[in-house]
């Protein structure tokens, strides 16, 4: 067995192990077991379904982008920040756009930072501090499968000994799993985080609210709830998709941001989005530092702008606005809306990625990359924004994400 | 090999000032005249021209987390184009640059050093990935311990031995170059929603105090002997009346020495520099702080200057960005971090009509001026004051009063009462404001090789279309202003990176860090390390830290 650092989703669980040869894992959950085991891997690069080498791979590929007049570059959720940084500088040498999976993820918490900024914590300050914690809109059993016992509900720290000294919340449109674990579970209707948020600011405030319910959630269970939060001596809202992509979208956010505003007047509260991929954080945290923005950032001026809903990658498809797109490490064909992808049919496509997914069969460069994590090494970002190396368990014979892009970029600069 | 031919040089460090002679650079370091052939030298003519060294910031937020966070909430910031993408990279920013900015920026100025003034101990590997994008300067950066709660443990024990063992650890995990405090204590209370209101008020929890937690990380570092001494932002920041907290903190040290620095820099005084009891009768106490640091042998400090502007404030003092948010109602980030403390971003304005930011103006210039010139830093703590790209225009101003009583002008005059601004005669030289920007904070960094034109040193040299011998500062402070903001020359390791205030090229400098391990037992804290690792961090004890391999262009500077 080795200690091995995670590279399946935002916890980037760093007390794992993995034997590679007899496929066998510690401590991994489900999810991430899956990831560390073998299985089908794309075997070579190859050009319109011909195997190649990579050398002729990234040639081909630095032409399409040379010769592309907007090419789009998406993904980076599940790769190193080597390899982002070294995409970012690749996108601005052609001139092209720069979008990652947060645009049709987590991206709404972005703008609702440009609005209001985010009070937050590291994953650390819930498991020392927090005596309240609420999931809003968020499935962490099943989708960040050791949250609750490595950081939140069940942690144990500085002022929490047990799970008794903590209440847990949990506010969904449908009884999860994670419901089961919470102290009080709270059904709201599809589309009303907005409306109960504002409410639960009001009942903060010590205001009384005219209606009796609000969401389906009666004003009681509000004013409980309101009361609790205030009660706390440190608390923590983790939010998941269901406030940034139901109806509201960064708005929902930004009231949520609002009410954590509100509440630090009275006791300690942070707010914090439950990130998805791995390294989803490292995609936004990187073109940040290098050109300014987190994504949907457009260089056709020699200069980039952002500008979500225009440069994002699903927008930029539907509008048929880029003729050519790398895929790193992500699988658009299955995920986009089908006129987005049919826009990818007919442009040159470039995917760089370990395994074959549905985007493989309709690109026209396919680079298979060695896993970080398992075959390569890298720093990422968990989902609080804190940078874990992970590690390279086995030798392989598959070139990094790293290497790729770097030489592409190497390959592109000699054209230009 | 470079030939510096007859500069009008002045360099501080060595007692020259404004002698016209030639400097000569072989392998990056500036040498004797014997030790290069002429005839292989590229001449670079300096007649009549201003030849220092590179300039050496010493106190800036340009890596990290919160910096990076400020651009996240802040893409307005990103309309300021400086450069379009073409041989260089694309640098943008109005006041928070992107990294290839900040490198650009510094050399366009003839800076060629510049230290990341605060970095969480967890943050440590994004801290260095964002200063390995920064071109041209050398970086370094400081590490947090003010609010870590081992340090409070080992201060509380007063264990000395562990605590010198702790932070030689720490700095080696974070690969760090100095022991940084901010508001000890009191981010800790914050956790709880409180803060400390002086040095002797208990931390919560930890039966230990400001006071104890400031005198026993400076009498750790003194005797590690690291290169630089603790570096503290005092408790209090930002409240009317702090000036005093801040003297009370500053005779702490009184009695400790260090013969070759100070045992004590206290950061961005201007913001500790309030009398007054409340915003209604807020005045300036710059010139008593100015009186004890000019009493005392063993504290240097940086000023902290205000730009009128935008700037944001970030700094791991999150109570007293939580204050500021209410104040203002702007936009507020919060993080807190793990055991370690926290940190809080809020963007902020200051208008020259604005009563307190007058103030605030006021109090860094005077600060400037009635400390003397051996142990003040100029420093806008960018982009908490500003941005560092006003260094010139703060240099221009201490050295003319002519040019302050115009700026005072259009000011609020509510400084005229509230300051002693006006009354201030002194007018800086041209040698004290080289000193400021150059020699002493290599001095106060420890950075031997830096910050003068001694033979030995980095071949980090700037030159300005300015002749010493021909310029009334005083006077001529338009001059001043203009020229130091556009170098003939910014020399980095021997290369010429600047020409006529224009990019030429993409370098990478080095990133130092201080290895302490010598001179403390590691090993005596191994299970202490262990136990909170295991029961306080979410990341194990072997995942912590930064690696030497992954830095771009790592140096280790070993304290033996």
């Amino acid at each position: 067995m080795a200690d091995a650092v995670c590279t399946f989703c935002g916890n980037v669980c760093d007390d794992v192990e993995f034997d590679v040869n007899t496929q066998k894992g510690k401590r991994l959950c489900a999810l991430g077991l899956a990831k560390f085991r073998e299985k089908e891997r794309i075997k070579s690069p190859m050009i319109n379904g011909k195997e190649v080498s990579y050398e002729e791979a990234v040639e081909e590929t630095a032409e399409i982008l040379v010769n592309a007049k907007k090419p789009l570059l998406y993904g980076w959720s599940s790769t190193v920040n080597e390899a982002i940084r070294y995409g970012i500088i690749l996108t601005e040498k052609v001139g092209g756009v720069y979008d990652q999976c947060s645009s049709v993820c987590h991206a709404p918490g972005t703008l609702a930072i440009i609005e209001e900024g985010i009070p937050g914590g590291s994953l650390g300050t819930a498991k020392n501090r927090a005596d309240v914690i609420v999931f809003w809109g968020c499935n962490p059993l099943e989708a960040h499968p050791r949250h609750p016992a490595r950081y939140s509900a069940m942690a144990k720290g500085f002022l929490i000994k047990s799970r008794k000294d903590r209440k847990i919340v949990v506010v969904d449109v449908r009884k999860t799993k994670s419901a089961a674990m919470a102290d009080k579970f709270i059904q709201i209707k599809p589309g009303y985080d907005y409306a109960i948020i504002s409410a639960l600011r009001a009942l903060v405030k010590g205001e009384d609210i005219e209606a009796r319910e609000v969401g389906g959630v009666p004003k009681e269970v509000l004013a409980e709830l309101a009361d609790m939060m205030k009660s706390a001596n440190y608390g923590v809202i983790f939010y998941g998709l269901g406030i940034t992509q139901s109806r509201g979208r960064d708005r929902n956010v930004e009231n949520a941001v609002k009410l954590i505003q509100l509440l630090n007047r009275h006791t300690r509260w942070v707010i914090w989005p439950m990130r998805g991929h791995y390294n989803v954080v490292g995609a936004g945290e990187i073109p940040a530092w290098e050109v300014g923005f987190q994504y949907a950032i457009d260089f056709s001026r020699g200069y980039p702008r952002f500008s979500p809903a225009e440069f994002s990658a699903v927008e930029m498809l539907l509008r048929k606005d880029c003729d050519a797109m790398l895929v790193m490490s992500s699988d658009p064909a299955a995920h986009f809306p089908w006129k987005a992808v049919e826009h990818m049919k007919n442009i040159p496509v470039i995917q760089i990625d370990p395994f074959p997914n549905m985007t493989t069969l309709l690109s026209n460069v396919v680079i298979p990359s060695a896993v970080a994590g398992i075959e390569a090494e890298g720093n990422v970002y968990r989902m609080d924004g804190i940078v874990l190396r992970v590690k390279k368990l086995v030798d392989s014979e598959y070139w990094s994400d790293e290497k790729i892009v770097h030489e592409i970029l190497k390959a592109v600069e000699r054209r230009l | 090999m470079l030939w510096i031919k007859n500069g009008i040089v002045v360099d501080p460090k060595n007692g020259i000032d404004a002698e016209r002679m030639d400097i000569f650079v072989k392998n990056g370091k500036i040498v004797n005249e014997e030790d290069v052939r002429k005839e292989d030298c590229r001449v670079i003519d300096a007649n009549n021209k201003l030849v220092v060294a590179g300039g050496v910031d010493m106190h800036a937020h340009i890596a990290g987390s919160k910096i990076n966070v400020g651009r996240t909430m802040r893409p307005e910031e990103m309309r300021v184009v400086r450069q379009t993408a073409g041989k260089l990279r694309a640098s943008m920013g109005r006041v928070l640059l992107t990294s290839p900015a900040i490198g650009y920026e510094y050399a366009r100025m003839g800076y060629t050093t510049a230290v990341e003034a605060a970095t969480p101990p967890i943050g440590a590997p994004h801290t260095h990935e964002e200063l390995d994008s920064i071109p041209v300067v050398d970086k370094a950066s400081l590490t947090v311990f003010g609010n870590w709660h081992p340090v409070f443990k080992y201060a509380a024990d007063r264990d000395r031995e562990k605590m010198k063992a702790f932070i030689a650890w720490a700095l080696e995990r974070t690969k760090g170059f100095g022991v940084k405090v901010v508001n000890p204590g009191g981010v800790e209370a914050w956790m709880y929603g409180g803060n400390v209101r002086n040095l002797d008020d208990e931390v919560p929890k930890w039966s230990v105090t400001p006071r104890e937690i400031i005198t026993e990380l400076v009498n750790a570092n003194e005797e590690l002997n690291l290169p630089h001494s603790v570096h503290l932002h005092c408790n209090n920041l930002g409240v009317p009346g702090n000036y005093q907290t801040t003297i009370e903190t500053i005779k702490l040290v009184s009695g400790i020495r260090n013969d070759s620095r100070q045992v004590l820099h206290v950061t961005h005084v201007q913001f500790n520099a309030y009398a007054g009891s409340s915003w209604r009768d807020v005045a300036s106490g710059a010139a008593e702080i100015a009186k004890v640091v000019n009493s005392m042998d063993n504290v240097t400090i940086d000023m902290g200057q205000a730009i009128f502007g935008h700037a944001t404030a970030m700094t791991s003092d999150a109570p007293f960005q939580f204050t500021l948010h209410k104040l203002t109602g702007s936009r507020w980030v919060n993080k807190d971090t793990e055991i370690e403390g926290g940190a809080g971003i809020v963007p902020i304005t200051y208008m020259p009509k604005n009563p307190v930011h007058a103030l605030q103006w006021a109090i860094g210039l005077e600060l400037g001026l009635l400390v003397e010139s051996d142990r003040v830093v100029l420093s806008t703590d960018y982009p908490n004051g500003g941005p560092y790209t006003e260094y010139p225009y703060v240099m221009a101003m201490l050295m003319s009063r002519r040019m302050r009583e115009k700026e005072l002008d259009r000011v609020s005059p509510y400084v005229q009462k509230a300051t002693s601004l006006p009354a201030i005669e002194v007018e800086k030289t041209l040698y004290e404001v080289i000193e400021m920007t150059r020699s002493l904070p290599a001095r106060v960094m420890g950075l031997e090789s830096k910050g003068h034109l001694g033979t030995g040193a980095d071949a980090d040299i700037a030159i300005y279309n300015l002749n010493p011998n021909d310029l009334d500062p005083a006077s001529q402070y338009d001059v001043v202003n203009r020229e130091f903001r556009v170098p003939a020359y910014t020399i980095k390791d021997g290369e010429i990176i600047v020409k006529d205030g224009n990019l030429l090229k993409e370098t990478w400098g080095r990133t130092y860090w201080v290895d302490a391990r010598k001179k403390a037992s590691v090993d005596s804290i191994d299970s202490d390390l262990n136990e909170f690792f295991t029961e306080y961090y979410t990341v194990r004890r072997e995942n912590y830290g930064v690696a030497e391999y992954w830095m771009r262009k790592p140096e280790r500077l070993e304290v033996n």
